[in-house]
């Protein structure tokens, strides 16, 4: 892992960078604070300036990291980094399905709905992966998640927490996203999300529409610290 | 004679999307929608942005629309039907979170400067709880792809994240009536694809009186 940050830090790329963010609290305070409340635009210069040396200028590293992007334009580069941050995040919860159907906790109707649910968050990690490779962007390194697998009532009430998460995080990005297909994409998945919380919701005893009648969203850095806990 | 209907007429000629103006503020027009060709993404992804947009009220109001008609559904037939258990307790819940989008929807419309679309008078032709949850799913399922497939075509950021947050509603509502009535809470897989006009008129058109 350790080449990986060094390589990094001399090429930038997209890759591993919500990872690194999750995982270095000083980073990511650092980033997120510079950035502040502002727009589409900033959070693709915040993103830029976090592949970058954290001893160098932010100046000196977007300026690398205009370069590696290949006169990719700015809103592409925006555009990449979100849906990285989604392929991200649809990893860790693909591969919590993973675990979960492994365990082997649930049967019939729920086994069979969860088996479903993880199928389709692989999906989700095929079409992300594929969005930012035909845009001319790195797809984000896969990610080893780490969750808890106790049992079945703690199970799927994790789920029903992750999959909340994962909708909230989709609906806190689509105005930042530049690209109508991209957005179309997003917005896809996005209910899906809303599905399975949904379903998650009626398993646990849970309200289905935990915020009524208008879903919250989150931003980036209320998601990528709530998942640093589930990234070993 | 589309040019009289519109209060700037000279736009009439602005390209938006790869279609004129004019296109767009056709009322009731289901016109084939330009195609943005291959996507970075999928090819189904197309069917969203064939979507006509008459800027973001016209959009708006035919989301608001909608809204009348699951409010009106879950409220009024859900009543005469007699429901119980979970479907009543599903269609009182539901209701009421209809309603408020109809209220947020007519407020953004009216911010735009634009009118509300009237309340229309619709028929569901269901008789029983079986048949009214059966309508539910359609109706909830037809929300979520009708929004999916409009809310690319909004102009303002600040309406699509509006659009976002009840969309997201739409979809939990979806889940929880196709679970009770036994099919699958994701009836479109991993991908809720967007619909288009057409299709959502399709299946509610019907339903609308006048």
């Amino acid at each position: 892992m350790s080449q990986d940050t060094e390589k990094q830090e001399s090429v930038v790329q997209p890759a591993g960078i919500v990872e690194r963010l999750v995982r270095d609290d000083v980073d990511r305070k650092r980033f997120l604070k510079a950035v502040g409340g502002l727009g589409a635009a900033s959070f693709g210069t915040f993103v830029l300036a976090a592949c970058g040396s954290s001893k160098s200028s932010t100046t000196a590293s977007t300026a690398a990291v205009a370069t590696s992007t290949q006169g990719a334009s700015g809103s592409t580069t925006t555009d990449i980094a979100i849906l990285n941050y989604a392929l991200t995040l649809e990893y860790l919860e693909s591969q919590f399905y993973q675990k979960v159907i492994a365990a082997k906790l649930f049967t019939g109707k729920v086994g069979a709905l969860l088996t479903d649910f993880g199928g389709q968050e692989d999906e989700h990690v095929l079409a992300l992966h594929g969005a930012v490779a035909k845009m001319g962007g790195t797809p984000a390194a896969k990610p080893v998640g780490k969750f808890p697998i106790e049992n079945a009532e703690q199970v799927a009430q994790l789920a029903y927490t992750v999959e909340n998460l994962g909708a909230a995080a989709y609906l806190g990005q689509a105005g930042n996203i530049q690209s109508p297909e991209v957005l179309a994409t997003a917005l896809s998945i996005h209910s899906v999300e809303a599905r399975h919380a949904s379903t998650l919701g009626t398993l646990v005893k849970k309200p289905v529409t935990p915020n009524g009648a208008f879903a919250i969203p989150d931003d980036m850095s209320t998601v990528l610290a709530a998942v640093k806990p589930y990234i070993a | 004679m589309v040019e009289n209907t519109l209060a700037h007429p000279e736009l009439t000629a602005v390209e938006v999307h790869g279609m004129t103006r004019a296109s767009f503020m056709l009322r009731g027009a289901l016109a084939a929608g330009a195609v943005y060709g291959t996507t970075a993404v999928g090819p189904f992804v197309a069917q969203a942005l064939a979507q006509t947009g008459g800027g973001d009220a016209e959009i708006l109001n035919f989301a608001l629309t909608l809204e009348y008609l699951e409010s009106a559904f879950y409220t009024m037939k859900g009543k005469e039907v007699g429901l119980s258990g979970q479907a009543k307790t599903y269609a009182k819940e539901f209701g009421m979170e209809e309603e408020q989008h109809v209220a947020a929807l007519m407020g953004a419309i009216k911010e735009l400067g634009a009118q509300p679309a009237k309340l229309p008078t619709f028929v569901f032709p269901v008789t029983n709880e079986k048949g009214f949850l059966a309508l539910a799913s359609v109706l909830e399922n037809t929300g979520v792809g009708a929004y999916n497939g409009a809310a690319p075509s909004l102009k303002s950021k600040q309406l699509l994240g509006v659009a976002g947050s009840i969309v997201q509603v739409e979809g939990r509502h979806a889940a929880a009536i196709d679970l009770l009535v036994k099919r699958s809470p994701t009836p479109n897989g991993g991908f809720d694809l967007p619909l288009t006009k057409q299709q959502v008129l399709a299946k509610a058109g019907p339903l609308i009186k006048s």
